[in-house]
């Protein structure tokens, strides 16, 4: 299985530079296994071995690392994910709604992709946008804030068009209202 | 102070189009105080410089509240061997959510107040960890760090001194725990995020067992104003004991939720009736929770007078925490909101100390039971006895933190807990 996946000689040099970084080798093993799932779309585990061989480091500890940290996707995930914060400011704000809004469109629960493989949906703890609630983050990149069913679905048709979310400026109120010298 | 604050001119983060470039910041007096510093270094020895910091003190921003510049003297005597800063913009307790503000609007300010750490504390390389929900927020960070060496503040030989330094982004990938700060540094090692035991220290043995100082972002953005206008001018704003801008992250139910820039010590009933705009849809205030999830909620009736500020706050049994403020309305279950905490909390624990792994997830069953209308009154005392069992007994403050939200609210609240319980009479023997 394990050659189903490899680095070729820019990605070792990437991962080199990676390294570079760091008095230790093992401590560039986050970066370099968001590389790993920038370029193959998760981190499961052949990605894991591969990873462990190009650094040298033991599979075990690979494994360890990708199981403790949840934006590293085990398996295969669908094209795009949306984590929908539900967690304290967009709980009672409305994230559980927007979470059963998208639930019921794709047809899906929460933990789940879609059978064309487009979309998974996680429920997931605070990404840090609390006054712009209900928000999700799209794929471990963007965030779409102030959710609306319209947004969603905008959001959804944007997606399959191959359109990805810009990123959104929240403003600080102080200076909407103040002067913008 | 009280109506001082319409008047208030951010300082942190001044409303100044396209400061996050580095050709805006110079012209707007940055990388000014580091200028300052490295161009008159007899009055601004290493030590000068903590003195100041510490004479200003700029209380932790990242929760604990504790003085920056007495963190930084606790740095051993430099013995030729690498020692680091890490800056903690792990950002990642419910409710907070400022330090990004910083990344995106006024990212040089933070950097360079962490390049005056770094020389006070004479370390080599600076560590910014950030976590891996904010990836736009790290390529944000890192356009104006590659600025910032290309103008030489960062790199060797800063500004034709001997003073060199380098200073990179790691990204984390999702985990509370890591802003804790042994557990950053694990982080920063590679590994999981397993919280150390302590002592020793950080500043004794950090990363890559070398001393290291943890801070967060936004305690190192105060670091130029303190070098440019003096500790006692800081001192000036807010309040004696809790000095300094705070950046306030209002969210709930509130008309205009945002990150607002104001003095600490901001009168609370102000902040959310005035500034911004009162609760939403005409609705009654019932609870705040001030600093983040982990802060003992507050009832309406508990917040007369009452400050945004360590002192004030811990008197009416409360924290500070990051001043990431939740506003909740008359409508809110309380009983449905720290059930949904207790999820969190379950979810971060690291799993390594017993009483945090397995109270996590007593809390949260239990909440379970009572907020799906099948527990008892017993149930209570069961939560309070699990949280006996977990405050104090671990080695990071995680567990406590799970454990304040559920017995204060129940201490707090009571009446709401109540009413979802069965009515079970049980015989008196």
């Amino acid at each position: 299985m394990s050659d189903t996946y490899t680095f070729d000689t820019k990605d070792l040099k990437e991962i080199e530079n990676i390294i570079a970084k760091y008095p230790e080798k093992q401590a560039a093993v986050l970066p370099v296994l968001w590389y790993a799932q920038d370029k193959f779309g998760h981190t499961d585990s052949s990605v894991q071995k591969l990873v462990a061989e190009t650094m040298d480091i033991p599979e075990a500890h690979i494994h360890g690392v990708v199981t403790f940290y949840t934006q590293f996707y085990e398996k295969p995930m669908g094209k795009h994910v949306l984590d929908v914060c539900t967690c304290l400011s967009c709980q009672v704000c409305g994230g559980y709604d927007m979470l059963h809004y998208m639930e019921e469109k794709l047809g899906i629960k929460a933990g789940e992709t879609t059978p064309d493989g487009q979309f998974s949906i996680q429920s997931v703890e605070c990404l840090g946008a609390c006054g712009y609630a209900p928000m999700l983050q799209v794929t471990n990149d963007k965030y779409v804030n102030h959710l609306t069913r319209e947004k969603v679905d905008k959001l959804i048709e944007d997606l399959k068009a191959g359109k990805k979310p810009e990123f959104e400026s929240m403003k600080m109120p102080q200076h909407v209202n103040g002067s913008d010298k | 102070m009280s109506n001082d604050w319409k008047s208030y001119q951010p300082l942190l983060i001044p409303a100044i189009r396209d400061l996050h470039e580095i050709s805006v910041y110079e012209k707007n007096d940055g990388y000014q105080a580091l200028k300052s510093i490295l161009s008159d270094r007899k009055k601004w020895s290493p030590e000068n410089v903590i003195e100041e910091v510490k004479d200003a003190n700029i209380r932790g921003r990242g929760g604990a509240g504790f003085n920056a510049g007495l963190k930084w003297s606790f740095m051993p005597e430099p013995d030729g061997k690498p020692r680091y800063l890490a800056c903690n913009g792990d950002e990642s307790e419910p409710g907070t959510f400022k330090d990004r503000k910083i990344f995106e609007y006024n990212p040089h300010l933070f950097i360079e107040g962490a390049i005056i750490a770094a020389y006070a504390m004479q370390v080599d390389a600076i560590y910014v960890y950030i976590r891996g929900e904010y990836r736009p927020w790290v390529h944000k960070l890192q356009q104006a760090i590659d600025q910032a060496y290309e103008k030489n503040y960062l790199g060797k030989n800063i500004q034709g001194s001997d003073f060199s330094v380098e200073m990179y982004t790691h990204m984390g990938a999702g985990a509370y725990i890591c802003g804790e700060e042994s557990s950053l540094m694990e982080s920063l090692e590679g590994k999981r995020g397993y919280p150390r035991v302590k002592p020793p220290f950080p500043a004794q043995r950090g990363l890559w067992g070398r001393p290291t100082t943890i801070n967060n972002i936004e305690t190192l953005a105060n670091v130029p104003m303190v070098i440019k206008n003096g500790a006692s001018w800081f001192k000036t704003i807010g309040p004696d004991t809790h000095p300094g801008p705070v950046l306030y992250g209002i969210s709930g139910h509130v008309n205009r939720p945002g990150v607002y820039e104001y003095p600490a010590g901001m009168n609370i009933m102000t902040l959310i009736n005035e500034v911004t705009g009162g609760i939403r849809n005409g609705k009654k205030l019932k609870a705040l929770i001030p600093g983040g999830s982990s802060t003992p909620p507050l009832r309406a009736d508990m917040l007369d007078g009452v400050t945004m500020d360590a002192d004030s706050l811990r008197e009416v049994g409360s924290m500070m925490g990051t001043a990431g403020m939740v506003v909740l309305d008359e409508d809110t279950d309380m009983v449905d909101l720290i059930w949904r905490i207790s999820v969190f909390y379950h979810h971060e624990s690291c799993g390594q100390c017993t009483p945090c792994r397995e109270g996590t997830g007593w809390l949260e069953k239990t909440l379970h039971k009572i907020n799906s209308g099948d527990g008892e009154i017993r149930d209570l005392d069961l939560l309070l006895a699990i949280c006996n069992r977990m405050e104090g007994r671990t080695i990071c403050a995680l567990a406590d933190a799970a454990a304040w939200p559920v017995r204060y609210s129940i201490d707090r609240f009571r009446d709401e807990f109540e009413k979802k319980c069965k009515k079970t009479v049980y015989a008196v023997a």
